[in-house]
């Protein structure tokens, strides 16, 4: 196992994967945290911190812009070169499709028309994917700024593991389907069909719903039309952003089955699409605390029945033996993913929720 | 705890963060629940959770099947159902070609929550249609299972007449009467889990209206080896012939202490949990496995159904 120093020195954008209850934030942050003190100006976007952790990185709120870290709080030391920074932001999903509706449009009328159209309103909560999207373009935002070094990116947890790469798409779709066109009054032939099965999902809708919902929804693509030009550019911006060499993927998972499942998975997905795994993140193992092998403990432990001794040989059995299990499941996939570096983080009493305690996981993902 | 004062409603909905256990307690609750001679049906609302896994089974499929004596398990995602309702008003087979061609999501997006009361609606159909005894449904995970549950409170809300409106008040019906539906939270003896627990309880109580199960707690280590110093140890080996070397001591001393560091801070989050919300407890053991098979379910099975030690 080697730590990742050298990923955190060379990437320009290090995206954090996992699915949920795997520690990802906590992750990205200290890899962040880890980054700034090799002296790299960097940023970690988080999505939806717990709230004592997002205190502790100065976001009491959706900020959706940078905040600095105080230097103080991240190298109390002193010790990191001068040109590290730290600076965190919570991706504040609605107020980036704002900003991205408002850069598309022809005028600041239409601009409103879409921010106040009911279907735009509910697209952000509705939509899956949205969200995945919008934590896209705010890391192309930041990277178009120039401002740093690394961006982190803690990607949404998504129970499909690559939301966040085809979110772009998604939206797109959306926005460039046959309903658009059939809406919009187009008479080519081909369309013939979809019309009219789209007008028996109208009627159906209508009378489900009601017919304002039809009326929105056409709308809210009248409102589009001309945008669409302007997204897909943007959406192929990211992906070539996302593709360049200089941008990392971090698999962050626990040693359990079902999460190790989904990495595994996550890393063929990447494999697919022609990305490398740089790094795995094993978080909640067990520490290993030697002594005699589970089966002679316990063997030992029948020999003095009902004592203190006893109970001690059976605790340390136990935690072996789940040791042992997380140790097999983790070797299989660190094959698997073929990630250059990788680093398993001891189970903690308690949860990350301060800088020191941050740094303690930097630290530990540093270790060679 | 006493199976009928956890089961007071045919429908359990099992909700909880992402990595807390929700797919092992609702197994757990389905096989306690079968063992009491009740026939029990699972519904999965994400698909691949691993609940047939802990019964030694492959994937589960739209269609339930039997995971074990009492008990069938079916999926139920919202692609599905959405599907489903569109067949069955008129649109026939187009509905899957309407799905490939990005209408439905346009559809669900004009209608916000429209595939959460899909899924509800379905769960409601469940309930009346379906023989089990009890219905465990294994919610999203939270906070998709707060938008998940207010969905149709939002609905009822946005939509002022036609049948999507009935089928919400009708699963409003469902959520708001604790004897036919109740919710179980699931968490674990962590300050961030806990805390997400209390928020999610207090937000489905004021704003669904729905009545809240014990709250089941996974991953409890209960108690340390008894503190005994490294001496008192090796005399006992000593006493008793064992071979156990000084190096052996300090694995036993440093194993012991990680387990009272972790119990001191379990305690502590039972503690907290307990005096910010009053409801009752269900305390899982922690297993010191790396995947839950039927064995694991089975303990946690025992557990669940255990007589309380007090009150």
């Amino acid at each position: 196992m080697t730590g990742f120093a050298s990923v955190l020195d060379d990437a320009h954008v290090i995206l954090c994967c996992g699915t949920g209850g795997v520690g990802k934030t906590t992750t990205s942050a200290a890899l962040a945290l880890a980054a700034a003190r090799r002296g790299r100006k960097t940023v970690v976007v988080t999505i939806d911190p717990a709230k004592r952790l997002a205190d502790a990185l100065g976001l009491s709120s959706l900020t959706n812009q940078p905040t600095t870290i105080d230097r103080a709080l991240w190298d109390p030391e002193a010790t990191a070169p001068s040109t590290g920074q730290l600076s965190a932001l919570m991706l504040d999903v609605k107020h980036t499709f704002d900003g991205l509706v408002q850069r598309y449009s022809d005028t600041p009328e239409q601009a409103t028309r879409i921010l106040e159209n009911r279907v735009y309103m509910n697209l952000a909560g509705a939509l899956s994917g949205t969200q995945e999207y919008m934590a896209a373009e705010k890391l192309y935002e930041l990277h178009d700024s120039g401002t740093f070094d690394l961006i982190v990116v803690d990607t949404p947890p998504s129970r499909h593991a690559l939301d966040f790469l085809d979110a772009p798409d998604r939206l797109l779709r959306l926005l460039d389907n046959r309903l658009f066109r059939v809406l919009m009054g187009s008479t080519r032939t081909g369309l013939k069909v979809a019309s009219s099965a789209l007008h028996r999902l109208f009627r159906t809708i209508a009378r489900a719903a009601g017919p304002e919902v039809i009326d929105d929804v056409v709308l809210f693509l009248q409102a589009f039309e001309g945008m669409e030009a302007g997204f897909r550019e943007r959406s192929e911006q990211v992906v070539a952003l996302v593709e360049d060499p200089a941008t990392q993927f971090v698999i962050v998972t626990t040693p359990r089955t079902e999460a190790i499942a989904e990495a595994e998975y996550f890393a063929d997905r990447l494999a697919d699409d022609g990305h490398t795994v740089a790094g795995l993140v094993v978080n909640r193992v067990h520490p290993e605390f030697g002594g005699p092998p589970p089966e002679l403990a316990r063997a030992w432990a029948e020999r003095v029945p009902d004592s203190p001794l006893a109970e001690h040989l059976v605790n340390l059995a136990d935690f072996a033996q789940v040791a042992a299990r997380e140790r097999a499941l983790v070797s299989t996939v660190g094959d698997r993913v073929g990630a250059q570096h990788s680093a398993s983080l001891a189970f903690l009493p308690s949860d990350v929720h301060d800088l020191t305690a941050l740094r303690r996981v930097a630290s530990a993902l540093l270790a060679p | 705890m006493d199976l009928d004062r956890l089961c007071t409603s045919r429908v359990v909905i099992v909700a909880g963060k992402g990595g807390v256990g929700k797919t092992t307690a609702s197994a757990a609750l389905a096989l306690a629940a079968a063992r009491s001679g009740r026939s029990v049906l699972v519904v999965e609302i994400e698909g691949k959770s691993g609940l047939a896994a802990m019964f030694g089974h492959d994937e589960l499929g739209y269609e339930a099947r039997d995971l074990a004596p009492g008990i069938r398990a079916r999926t139920l995602t919202p692609d599905d159902a959405l599907i489903e309702y569109l067949q069955e008003h008129a649109l026939g087979r187009l509905s899957r070609r309407l799905a490939r061609a990005g209408a439905v999501d346009m559809v669900a997006t004009a209608i916000p929550g429209m595939k959460d009361i899909l899924v509800l609606g379905k769960v409601k159909q469940l309930e009346r249609a379906d023989p089990a005894d009890l219905i465990i449904v294994d919610a999203p995970a939270a906070g998709h299972a707060v938008t998940f549950l207010l969905s149709p409170a939002g609905l009822h809300d946005a939509v002022r007449a036609g049948p999507i409106r009935s089928q919400a008040d009708d699963v409003i019906d469902l959520l708001t009467d604790g004897s036919r539906a109740q919710v179980m939270l699931v968490t674990l003896p962590e300050e961030t889990p806990v805390n997400e627990l209390v928020d999610t309880a207090f937000t489905l109580e004021d704003r669904v209206g729905v009545k809240l199960a014990p709250v089941v707690i996974n991953g409890c280590l209960d108690h340390a080896p008894p503190d005994v110093s490294a001496e008192e140890l090796a005399d006992a080996a000593r006493a008793a012939d064992l071979p156990i070397t000084p190096s052996d001591i300090g694995a036993l001393v440093a194993a012991a202490r990680f387990r009272a560091a972790r119990v001191t801070n379990e305690r502590e989050q039972i503690e907290r949990l307990a005096r910010r919300l009053p409801l009752p407890q269900i305390q899982l053991p922690f297993l010191f496995t790396a995947a839950i098979g039927p064995d694991d379910v089975r303990v946690l099975a025992d557990a669940l159904a255990a007589p309380e030690p007090h009150g």
